[in-house]
């Protein structure tokens, strides 16, 4: 019994079939590149998925969604829509031998929106994310000296006091606001240009030049540093949080299950999205690093170790963050109570050593008993060691505030903070490799540039676009633009594009013909797992999050927080609401990747149609797959 | 007699007298915290009532130092509220009249001129020996020629530099030189190409040079 599929003609003709597979991979014709070695493969593609998010972004849904029980919704959810999604890409990609748009090209021309919409996420989504890494560089600039500038308060400009804004927040709320945003008080006020900032976004679009020049040839040399060394700051970090104080209780707290969490809807959705961005799907690098492989490479096997590799990193440097945490909270637990402490001594001029930690609550008693009135002029701070645990931050707050503040705490400051940014940065960079090549590879595809035009050129000249678009985040509101950036363009067309290629795999190339040329490629028919997953389950998870998020979205009213000292709750971030013509940028962030993918099928239809064209012919306009044609014309 | 009785008085008055100046919240006295634990914690000496004299001489000292005039003494520190916290107030009476109190601006001044010794002298910093109201001046900020951090920019980013300018000449290095080779290939077709096609005939023999037309033109 066949699967019901759409009809689909001409598809043997734009695709090689089994057997020009089996002879290009004798001839090892063309020039397609190649990987070097399986670990360079695997290496690229452990760096493209692990990323800043399975740093600051999972260890804050673990904690905030119950801790160990939240395990069980990833685990669950990474076995059913994540680890099917990835062998889906990897099958497709090492199939059809071709980047995103070649792929969806060759199944069927209407298709080619799916590719088009992939390249237009990965340019946006590359370009904040390297913004990110231009201030994790810039606080790793900033860490080769001590003190750390973001331990202490600046003086103010007569020598009289410290800084008001400093002394009324923190020195890292400061540092991160002030010295390196400089930010303004709402997204309308541009405030310019910060220039140590575009310095900083220079060296970080400088550095991904460097290491993307020749496509997979520099990367995959690139990858054995930047995929490695966050594994090994991780365990540096472990062994160091393990002998701090109060990081067992950060782990405690961390791991503490409560399974009544699991009644949440929201922790399965969050969930279910942290896996399906985690995995960094739909963007056409995984479908691009995996079209470079031999032909009867085991990506079944691939897909499953990569998705495993992918859950354990989430999990341990959940552990490491949180123990690091905890020291941090319990640092300021006890600063907050020696503080009270020091006041009530002050205040009654008991000897010093007479109140501690241990009787703290019962002397506390005993004279706001006596004379509450001086008690309550003192304005005692509640100390609970809890609400410091819980004071739960993700994203750049996590890393450049909470993190920041812990490593000032620790002895030899500059050492742990180059440590830890230089772990962010290749974390970050890994998954630049991926945006590239999402964005590259497309643009070659579909013959932008060019054909004689080399990869250097091209990579040369879509880094520089991208860095004068990026500057906009180097101005003082560009903290605000890219929140907006990482809210639209990275959620709601990855979820459309991703639904995409399932239904386009699955209905369109047809699910048999896709399970025979796996079983071509590896040997073996995928099993029944992989084909209930493929054709009901993963799909439908990816629908359910995607009506999720979109109805959140729109029914919600799209708010920011805003750093603004002479708010009334400073230094509480301010929430306002987004002014007007931000709904226009919004459109375009999320609305025009995701409506291109129809679009370009109208597009198509209607050319057509006009000029009668046969678009179901033999030519395939991609420069990958010609490449090989060509090839095979000489080789008589 | 009477003069006696003038000088017992005096004796008996003086210190009641000295009990008056100085008091809790006096107008022209400082309160005096110290935190000896927090400083020094196990090493922590005793305060005694021999610490309470070195501190009235630390105080005589700077009185001294900043008027220039010899004549303070320790007599004229007159401490009071003593508490167990450490805590006690002080004001400073002028050497040539006991009944004077120094007014507070100068011993402000006084006690800044000399924090730094007196704050040696107890082993103490700002932090664990305070005068309450005097502020201590905050150290001036370094600032060094360059931020640290555009120096480690500098570096990078000549680093980065460099590399790209590198991959760039090997890039086109072996472009020319793949170039070089194809064009070697290329010749040899170019050549069998013109002895194959003749009229747009492919001859499937060599080109016969002997009947060539060398002559064309009639030589004179």
């Amino acid at each position: 019994m066949r699967f019901p599929k759409l009809p689909n003609l001409g598809l043997g003709d734009r695709i090689p079939s089994h057997q020009e597979l089996e002879r290009m991979e004798k001839e090892e014709a063309g020039d397609r590149p190649k990987w070097d070695n399986k670990t360079q493969y695997m290496l690229t593609c452990v760096g493209f998925c692990v990323g800043l998010g399975n740093v600051w972004r999972f260890p804050y849904l673990c904690q905030s969604h119950g801790g160990g029980a939240f395990m069980i919704p990833f685990l669950i959810l990474l076995v059913l829509e994540g680890i099917p999604l990835l062998h889906l890409e990897f099958a497709i990609g090492q199939r059809l031998r071709s980047g995103s748009v070649g792929v969806w090209t060759a199944i069927n021309p209407y298709l080619t929106g799916v590719g088009i919409a992939s390249l237009l996420v990965s340019f946006l989504v590359g370009m904040y994310y390297n913004t990110i890494i231009a201030w994790v560089m810039w606080y790793f600039f900033n860490s080769f000296q001590n003190p750390l500038p973001w331990s202490q308060c600046p003086v103010n400009a007569n020598l009289t006091d410290l800084v008001s804004e400093c002394t009324r927040s923190s020195p890292v709320d400061y540092f991160w606001y002030r010295d390196t945003l400089n930010t303004s008080t709402s997204i309308g006020d541009s405030g310019g240009l910060q220039w140590w900032m575009v310095l900083c976004l220079l060296c970080a679009w400088l550095l991904l030049y460097v290491c993307c020049l020749r496509g997979i040839a520099t990367t995959g040399k690139a990858v054995y540093v930047t995929s490695t060394l966050p594994y090994v700051v991780l365990t540096i970090f472990l062994i160091r949080g393990l002998t701090l104080k109060g990081s067992l209780d950060g782990i405690k707290f961390l791991f503490t299950p409560d399974l009544n969490e699991l009644m949440n809807p929201s922790t399965w959705l969050d969930a279910g999205a942290q896996v399906f961005y985690s995995f960094s799907l739909a963007f056409g690098g995984l479908i691009s690093f995996s079209s470079y492989n031999s032909v009867h490479n085991n990506c079944e096997q691939d897909a499953v170790i990569i998705s495993i590799i992918n859950g354990f990193t989430s999990v341990y440097s959940a552990t490491v963050i949180y123990s690091i945490i905890g020291f941090r909270a319990t640092e300021r637990f006890d600063d907050c109570l020696e503080g009270n402490i020091l006041a009530l001594l002050n205040a009654f001029n008991l000897a010093e050593g007479s109140i501690k930690e241990g009787n703290y609550a019962e002397s506390l008693q005993n004279l706001n008993g006596t004379f509450p009135e001086t008690i309550q002029s003192l304005d005692l701070k509640t100390c609970d060691l809890q609400t410091f645990l819980s004071q739960g931050v993700e994203g750049t707050g996590l890393a450049f505030i909470v993190f920041t503040e812990a490593i000032t705490k620790m002895p030899v400051s500059p050492l742990w903070s180059i440590l830890f940014f230089i772990m962010l940065f290749c974390l970050g960079l890994s998954t630049m490799f991926g945006s590239i090549e999402g964005t590259v590879v497309p643009l070659q595809d579909l013959n932008i540039f060019p054909k004689r035009w080399p990869k250097e050129a091209i990579t040369g000249i879509v880094c520089l676009v991208s860095f004068v678009i990026a500057l906009i985040f180097a101005q003082s509101s560009g903290n605000y633009w890219l929140a907006l950036f990482d809210s639209f363009a990275g959620s709601i067309p990855l979820l459309v594009i991703a639904f995409c290629e399932m239904i386009a795999v699955v209905y369109i190339y047809g699910i048999d013909r896709f399970n025979k040329d796996i079983e071509f490629m590896i040997g073996h028919k995928p099993n029944l797992f992989w084909q209930v997953t493929w054709r009901f389950v993963s799909p439908l998870i990816v629908l359910v999050i995607f009506v999720f998020y979109f109805v959140t979205k729109v029914s919600s009213n799209v708010t920011y927080i805003a750093w603004n000292p002479s708010s009334e709750d400073f230094p509480t971030l301010e929430v306002l609401e987004y002014p007007a013509w931000i709904y226009v940028i919004i459109f375009i962030l999320a609305g025009v990747p995701s409506l291109v993918v129809p679009g370009t099928a109208i597009f198509k239809l209607i050319r057509r149609c006009c000029s009668n064209k046969n678009v179901y012919g033999a030519e395939v306009d991609t420069v990958s797959a010609k490449v090989q044609i060509q090839s095979s014309k000489f080789k008589n | 007699m009477l003069v006696w009785i003038l000088f017992l008085l005096c004796q008996v008055g003086a210190p009641a007298l000295a009990q008056d100046l100085c008091q809790r919240d006096a107008p022209n006295g400082y309160k005096v915290r110290i935190s000896l634990k927090t400083a020094l914690g196990e090493d922590a000496y005793e305060w005694n009532q021999s610490e309470m004299f070195f501190f009235q001489a630390t105080m005589a000292f700077a009185m001294r130092r900043h008027f220039q005039m010899e004549t303070y003494n320790v007599d004229n520190i007159i401490l009071c509220v003593q508490t167990s916290r450490v805590s006690f107030w002080f004001v400073v009476t002028s050497p040539d009249n006991t009944t004077m109190l120094i007014p507070k601006a100068d011993v402000e001044k006084a006690v800044r001129m000399s924090r730094h010794r007196i704050n040696n002298a107890f082993l103490l910093s700002d932090r664990t020996l305070e005068f309450l109201g005097i502020y201590p001046t905050l150290a001036a900020p370094v600032n060094p020629d360059t931020p640290p951090w555009l120096i480690v920019f500098g570096v990078v980013i000549g680093a980065v530099c460099v590399g790209i300018i590198a991959l760039l000449i090997s890039s086109l290095l072996q472009k020319r030189r793949k170039e070089k080779g194809m064009t070697e290939d290329g010749q040899d077709e170019e050549d069998m190409q013109v002895k194959g096609v003749e009229n747009g005939i492919n001859l499937d023999g060599t080109y016969n040079r002997g009947f060539t037309d060398d002559d064309r033109f009639t030589k004179l």
